[in-house]
């Protein structure tokens, strides 16, 4: 295969059987175990079929229709709206301000504080949802010993048997075990902003709120930009925690799109519109992407 | 400057209260576990946040020597599901990696995309699809099925992270080896593979960490009650024993302990996956 005596790189020796060697076991596990369920998806979508047997029972775009009017389909995703929301507005602001206390050097335990704070990021999903369960058990758990010290006069609520504050009460769960992940990603980012430009700000005069909004969180829109587009993705794609917490019930009052999903694909058997769901789930975690980029690259200009 | 200087220490004050508020908030569920498992079930109705009196150790005792639930049998799955899928990441991700970073070809370009393409498909998208494809490959309720998945869908991330740290190899090392006689195999095991040690560290890692705390991928392949791993064995476990909450919180802790023991261990690498390697890419 050499072509003449000057080193061309590894390329004229990279033959055929080389490649396939090198790249074909990734190649196969990605393509049969990733790209084709994906296109298997939007197939199957336009079909109803329980999975089994030969898939005849075409329905063009008739699950679609479905999604659009299906009230739990309305209800699951107001449910991941609410989800992203409550993440923009309270656990990355809070795993800000966490950073910003935790990456000062003179803040003593400042490096005990960062590990233990990344901590619940650390647990299952699972692990965490049940002992959880438990903390809010009407009957057992922390809120009725709170309740008993607290407020002895009234009954303990059941957070998580009560259809209007069981999202809450997941909603408390999702901030408690990934602000520290958010907190980790901006002390990372912290390191970027460069210490002179705050020193000089400060010397300036600036106060600490203004060197905030004016050069650090500048200095870190990388990591802020990674932490948001993390955020609102996960909170589309949440099922492990809810379905440890209950799967979603009573009423879908905590449900998911991802749960709904799971739900009507795995235990009702409609692989048809379970796979209709999926599609739509993927649009909207395109969009997602694509309005990430967009923003990325009207920023970059 | 006295008004400086107590204002100063008023910030510092604050950011103590919240830090510690935040530690307490943390901590407390983390300590009502490890108690709960050494109370009675009166005691843990009576005072579920009160330290144990006396304390019963039954409960660990009846997990660790196997009379309740299968907690051995379970991390044992872990741990083979775990290794698994670490080990068919790494060889698959470290010999793509290392063809489309340092190899010249034709369809060099149009692979490294279609792996990026996998960054757009989330597993909750495939995951219908995905059990009809294990089930006619006859990989339902086997541990290389849940292996194959999680390393499937892990792969993506984790051969362009592994193409990107193999691409800043300098060109003057690989012709060195050339002129060594190294091929393309003989530059990879000997050269790119040493080299490379810290990012098949945090790759493996992470990928044993996602696979230890997996649920999704589990839930969907297994259904013999042996086979699950730690946490299809909680839930599994909670559903036998749903009112016995002292064994179930007494289950929970010994559950977390490897979990804890892995991010003692791979700190460095798990932060530096997650975030230098994340912002940098």
């Amino acid at each position: 295969m050499a072509r003449n005596t000057v080193y061309r790189g590894l390329a004229g020796r990279a033959n055929v059987l080389t490649l396939i060697v090198l790249i074909g076991p990734a190649f196969i596990l990605f393509t049969v175990l990733v790209v084709v369920p994906v296109f298997e998806a939007a197939a199957f979508s336009l079909y109803k079929w329980n999975g089994l047997g030969p898939m005849v029972d075409f329905r063009g775009l008739g699950n679609y229709g479905l999604f659009v009017s299906d009230p739990i389909i309305h209800k699951a995703l107001l449910h991941n709206l609410i989800i992203a929301f409550v993440s923009l507005a309270i656990e990355l602001p809070l795993a800000m301000i966490l950073a910003l206390i935790v990456s000062d050097r003179e803040f003593k335990g400042a490096l005990f504080f960062r590990t233990f704070f990344f901590l619940p990021y650390m647990l299952s999903e699972v692990i965490t949802g049940v002992l959880w369960q438990f903390i809010y058990h009407p009957q057992y758990g922390l809120v009725r010993s709170f309740y008993e010290t607290f407020f002895p006069n009234l009954q303990p609520p059941a957070l998580m048997g009560s259809p209007s504050t069981l999202l809450g009460a997941i909603l408390v769960v999702v901030i408690w075990k990934y602000f520290g992940l958010h907190m980790t990603i901006y002390i990372a980012g912290l390191q970027d902003v460069p210490r002179e430009q705050i020193e000089a700000a400060t010397i300036d005069g600036a106060s600490k709120w203004r060197v905030f909004w004016s050069v650090i969180l500048p200095g870190m829109r990388t990591a802020v930009q990674l932490s948001v587009f993390f955020s609102l993705i996960g909170s589309f794609q949440l099922f492990d925690l809810v379905w440890a917490m209950g799967k979603g019930d009573p009423v879908n009052a905590g449900e998911t799109i991802v749960t709904y999903m799971y739900k009507i694909g795995l235990t009702r058997f409609n692989i048809g519109y379970g796979s209709t769901i999926a599609v739509c789930i993927f649009l909207i975690c395109l969009l997602f992407s694509i309005l990430y980029q967009r923003i990325l690259v009207r920023e970059a200009d | 400057m006295k008004s400086i200087a107590a204002a100063n220490r008023g910030l510092k004050v604050t950011q103590y209260l919240i830090t510690l508020f935040v530690l307490f908030v943390i901590a407390v569920p983390l300590y009502i576990s490890v108690v709960g498992g050494l109370k009675s079930v009166g005691q843990l109705r009576a005072q579920p946040a009160a330290l144990p009196h006396p304390a019963v150790w039954s409960q660990y005792a009846d997990m660790l020597t196997g009379a309740r639930g299968n907690f051995w049998l379970d991390l044992w799955n872990s741990l083979i599901v775990g290794t698994g899928t670490v080990a068919v990441v790494l060889l698959a991700s470290t010999t793509a990696g290392y063809a489309l970073a340092r190899l010249k070809f034709r369809l060099n370009k149009l692979l490294y995309a279609y792996f990026l393409l996998g960054l757009l498909f989330p597993l909750a998208v495939a995951i219908l699809p995905l059990y009809v494809q294990l089930r006619f490959l006859g990989l339902i309720d086997t541990h290389l099925g849940v292996i194959l998945a999680q390393a499937a869908f892990g792969l993506a991330m984790m051969v362009l992270l592994l193409h990107g740290f193999i691409k800043q190899i300098p060109k003057e090392l690989e012709e060195a080896a050339a002129m060594d006689g190294y091929g393309p195999f003989g530059f990879l095991f000997k050269i790119v593979v040493p080299l490379s040690t810290p990012i098949l560290a945090t790759v493996s890692i992470l990928t044993l960490v996602a696979s230890w705390n997996s649920f999704f991928t589990p839930l969907l392949v297994l259904n013999t009650p042996t086979k699950f791993t730690l946490p299809l064995g909680v839930m599994d476990f909670m559903g036998q024993y749903a009112a016995d909450w002292n064994r179930i919180l007494a289950f929970l802790t010994l559950a977390m302990i490897p979990a804890l023991i892995l991010y003692i261990l791979g700190q460095k690498y798990i932060v530096a996956g997650l975030t230098g390697g994340a912002i940098k890419g």
